[in-house]
């Protein structure tokens, strides 16, 4: 039971830890944080921006990236549902395996998922399933990175479903689709945009797994994390600085979207 | 009021994971000072060696065979392969380094404005030179398509790997190699620039470096591959399953080495340059698939002459063609560029 | 449920709910749409997850354990996990620390800029690792910001460990703060109100109170950066110079074996990766059943 302290007692442990606490914090994130893209932002102010993020090639990889995340996105979207449902709503022998599985894909290095993939769908594979260098296969690689994301999105707030409504609504005579549709979908939906909406962001800036397998073929299969790659390698950093703000301003306003969903989702404070 | 006591095991826990996160960086830190010191003890030199994508194993033969000579004995190496280019705009970044081993020239002379290379690093009976190559087309194994010549690249249908000029070496010498080749065979440069128009429509992909665009034919893209003599022979001791042909007409590649400015053992640095030299080091580069620059170590079985066999300066030299073909504004340029415009 | 380290208020249940104890098998779905679903979903694990990850094992030991050893003996071997290990050990106290450290400030402090903290923390997701290491570079560069002074006192950021660590430390910072975010703020401060009140001092009532009642949400936050720093690839790429033996990491390393076409060096070198990952998850899951009884 909480008994209410003198003011002036519980100020004084609690006073020098704000402002030791504060100065740390603002140090660490600036110098590891802030000043590089502080730089970075410099230095793409140092080219000709326009030039820069209009250029065939740099567009041809931005567009390619948005619509493979999107792709991703919503491949995830379904899949990741599935997933979870199957892991909340059924059982099975083994079924605490697949759960510890899913989350594999964040373990695991970027180039690792790439070369596991380029494995079993390339050239040499055994199932005579050859994607390598196919816009395909970066979709594929980008799917199995962000698998983790919406199953873990959904999952707890399934788990957290107590099944009256649905009942209720069986007894009145819903069918089992409709009741997913009108009951259980609404309920999940913010969870499962939270969780596409991480997907998204992770995909627009994947690196990794993409670089081996997608065989980089510029206005095909290049990604816009591979065409700034590409520029910092042919000595224009301040153009790799330019598409690079790009895609920053749209990473950053996708998460700071995604957090203005999830306060209106749990109902306002944090 | 009882104030709950914590429990011993959580705590005993937390000072577990204390006591390990201590420890791991106790071990990083010994870890990281034994790592930076030499085994043999202090005394030891270490060279830095960068070079580019290609001669990799090369030199992890020539290095111990170095390491073996009087001059070699207690030096130790690190070293870096990349794309040429891409290597010597890290060197003028801070890359640290005692030699550069570059696929072409001016990714060496680039290092001499900013007092990373003496400017007399040409100055040798061998003008700066360590290897030479020449440019072939590399082909699937028993040529399905029958490609022989530059012409047949031009072919409808036909699909041509070469790296990316803007990033690599190698891909300067394939594309003054075919240019080169129009020049050889009497052709004007209005003519020359227009096949290069042409090869460029039939190219598949741009790889960062000679050895990525090697992996991505390997991989299965592409009825050909423009690179170095040398490449394909790799690739073919690697059981990749490619046969290669020599153009009757095609350019003399040549490798530069230096020894840079910066660097704090210039003299165990030379002894290496120097050694490379030799006729051991210099049959070790003839077994990897480089032709030496030594005329006692080339064997012209191995090795044959191509009947239209160029250099750069054949083609204008490094200034002009740096100039004209591959800067941002010049033919290359201009030829990226419409690609893309009707590629997108 | 395990999370991803993700801001609190994305991954976690709304609140007020109550929690199903048994999972709830039907809404009247028949026993062939049960079966059904369970076949999609387990196919799509397997082929993307299962299959891959299983055949790249199967194709490391395909020869025997003998290539194997061979591989991850090399010298370049050795050196790439030990430069991966360093950057670990190194980042992971750090941002632990600082996790901590932040994590009291947005619970307990009252800090006016506490929306624009959490934005800040939530960058290292949005990213890109390539656009880190061209920031890092830009800025520690020879030619960038920081680069005159720092060669003319002799440091090399660039092409070092210290550019490995800068990089490592950025793509794994948010996961520790995050985990301990919602922790604080459940166990609430009444045990340590209650401790300072007997004369406990800051530190004391910090190791003896506070520390333990987030031992499991710590734990598994340092779980989640230490999986984050080992995997590390695009940023490392670019700020490292990938020198053999010096500043190549495992990820690294798997590259340059595979660019080399040294299949059994890849392998055995992601293999080594691989099993690590599968470590890491069976420690995320056994520490999950433990945030969940708390």
């Amino acid at each position: 039971m909480a008994v209410r302290l003198p003011g002036r007692v519980r100020r004084r442990n609690v006073a020098v830890a704000p402002a030791l606490g504060v100065s740390v914090t603002a140090l660490y994130l600036g110098i590891v944080v802030l000043l590089p893209l502080a730089a970075l932002i410099a230095k793409s102010a140092e080219s000709d921006f326009l030039t820069a993020i209009t250029a065939p090639q740099a567009r041809a990889a931005l567009i390619f990236t948005v619509v493979a995340s999107l792709t991703v996105s919503v491949i995830n979207t379904v899949t990741g549902l599935l997933v979870a449902w199957v892991l909340v709503r059924d059982d099975f022998p083994g079924k605490g395996v697949v759960n510890a599985i899913i989350d594999l894909p964040f373990a695991l290095p970027t180039i690792v998922a790439g070369l596991t993939l380029l494995a079993l769908y390339g050239p040499s594979s055994p199932l005579g399933i050859n994607v390598a260098f196919t816009r395909i296969a970066v979709v594929l690689a980008l799917v199995f990175v962000t698998l983790p994301f919406v199953v873990r999105a959904v999952q707890p707030v399934l788990e957290s479903l107590d099944g009256e409504s649905e009942e209720a609504a069986a007894s009145l005579g819903a069918g089992p689709l409709t009741i997913f549709v009108r009951i259980i979908l609404p309920a999940l939906r913010p969870a499962l945009l939270a969780g596409a909406g991480l997907a998204f962001g992770r995909s627009l800036g994947e690196f990794g797994s993409v670089v081996l397998i997608s065989g980089n073929l510029p206005y095909k299969t290049e990604v816009a994390s591979v065409h700034i790659f590409g520029l910092i390698e042919n000595g224009d950093p301040a153009a790799a600085a330019a598409v690079s703000v790009v895609l920053l301003i749209a990473s950053f306003l996708l998460v700071l979207a995604l957090r203005l969903l999830a306060t209106r989702g749990t109902g306002g404070g944090s | 009021m009882t104030i709950h006591r914590p429990a011993a095991i959580p705590r005993s826990l937390t000072r577990r994971a204390a006591v390990g996160a201590g420890v791991l960086a106790i071990a990083a830190i010994t870890a990281c000072g034994s790592g930076s010191g030499s085994a043999g003890g202090s005394g030891d030199v270490k060279l830095a060696l960068t070079a580019y994508s290609t001669p990799a194993e090369a030199y992890k033969e020539l290095i111990p065979a170095f390491q073996e000579t009087p001059a070699g004995k207690g030096v130790r190496f690190t070293e870096s392969y990349g794309a040429s280019g891409a290597q010597s705009r890290a060197v003028i970044a801070g890359l640290p380094t005692d030699i550069v081993a570059l696929s072409l020239a001016p990714d060496v002379d680039k290092l001499v404005k900013p007092g990373l290379v003496a400017s007399d690093w040409t100055e040798d009976q061998y003008k700066g030179f360590v290897t030479d190559s020449v440019v072939v087309l590399v082909v699937r194994k028993g040529n399905p398509k029958g490609i022989k010549t530059w012409d047949d690249l031009l072919k409808p249908g036909v699909q041509v790997v070469t790296p990316n000029p803007f990033t690599s070496g190698g891909a300067k010498w394939n594309v003054l190699g075919a240019y080169g080749a129009q020049l050889k065979q009497g052709k004007t440069e209005a003519q020359a620039a227009d096949y290069l128009r042409s090869l460029f429509k039939n190219v598949v992909s741009q790889d960062k470096s000679a050895r990525e665009a090697l992996q991505t034919f390997a991989a299965g893209k592409g009825d050909v591959l423009l690179s170095y003599e040398n490449e394909a022979i790799t690739a073919q001791e690697k059981d990749q399953d490619v046969d290669y042909v020599i153009p009757d007409q095609t350019i003399l590649i040549q490798n530069p080495i230096a020894v840079t400015t910066t660097s704090k053992h210039p003299e165990q640095a030379e002894g290496f340059v120097d050694f490379l030299r030799t006729e051991p080091a210099q049959k070790i580069f003839a077994k990897h698939g480089y032709r030496p620059v030594l005329r006692s170590a080339l064997d012209p079985t191995a090795y044959p002459t191509p009947p239209g066999l160029f250099t750069i300066d054949d083609v204008g030299g490094w200034d002009a063609v740096n100039k004209e073909i591959f800067a941002t504004d010049g033919l290359l340029g201009e030829i990226e560029e419409s690609l893309g415009v009707t590629t997108g | 449920m395990t999370d991803l380290g993700l801001a609190p208020d994305i991954a976690d249940p709304p609140a007020g709910r109550s929690r199903s104890a048994a999972p709830v098998t039907g809404i009247g779905t028949s026993r062939r749409v049960r079966y059904l679903l369970r076949t999609l979903a387990l196919a799509w694990v397997a082929a993307l997850l299962v299959l891959p990850v299983g055949f790249t094992l199967y194709r490391t030991f395909s020869d025997g354990f003998g290539p194997v050893v061979d591989a991850l003996t090399d010298d370049w071997a050795i050196s790439a996990l030990r430069i991966t290990v360093i950057a670990v050990a190194i980042s992971v106290p750090l941002n632990t620390v600082f996790g901590i450290v932040c994590a009291l400030l947005i619970v307990r402090g009252r800090l006016p800029g506490r929306s624009f903290l959490s934005a800040l923390l939530d960058l290292p997701f949005a990213v890109s690792p390539v656009v880190l290491g061209l920031a890092l570079f830009v800025l520690y560069g020879r030619t960038g910001w920081l680069g005159p002074w720092l060669s003319e006192h002799g440091i090399q950021v660039i092409f070092s460990l210290p550019g490995i660590v800068l990089a490592t430390v950025f793509v794994s910072l948010p996961y520790v703060v995050n985990e301990l975010v919602p922790v604080l703020d459940e166990v609430g401060t009444d045990q340590e109100e209650a401790a300072s009140t007997l004369g406990a001092r800051a530190w004391q009532t910090f190791r003896r109170i506070t520390l333990p009642s987030i031992r499991w949400g710590l734990a598994y936050g340092v779980v989640l950066t230490t999986a984050r720093a080992l995997g590390e690839f695009g940023a490392v790429s670019i700020v490292s110079g990938n020198i053999g033996g010096q500043t190549q990491t495992l990820p690294l390393y798997v590259q340059d074996r595979f660019e080399a076409f040294d299949t059994t060096g890849a392998y055995a070198a992601s293999t080594l990766l691989a099993l690590i990952a599968i470590a890491v998850l069976l420690t995320m899951t056994r520490l999950t059943r433990h945030r969940e009884d708390r």
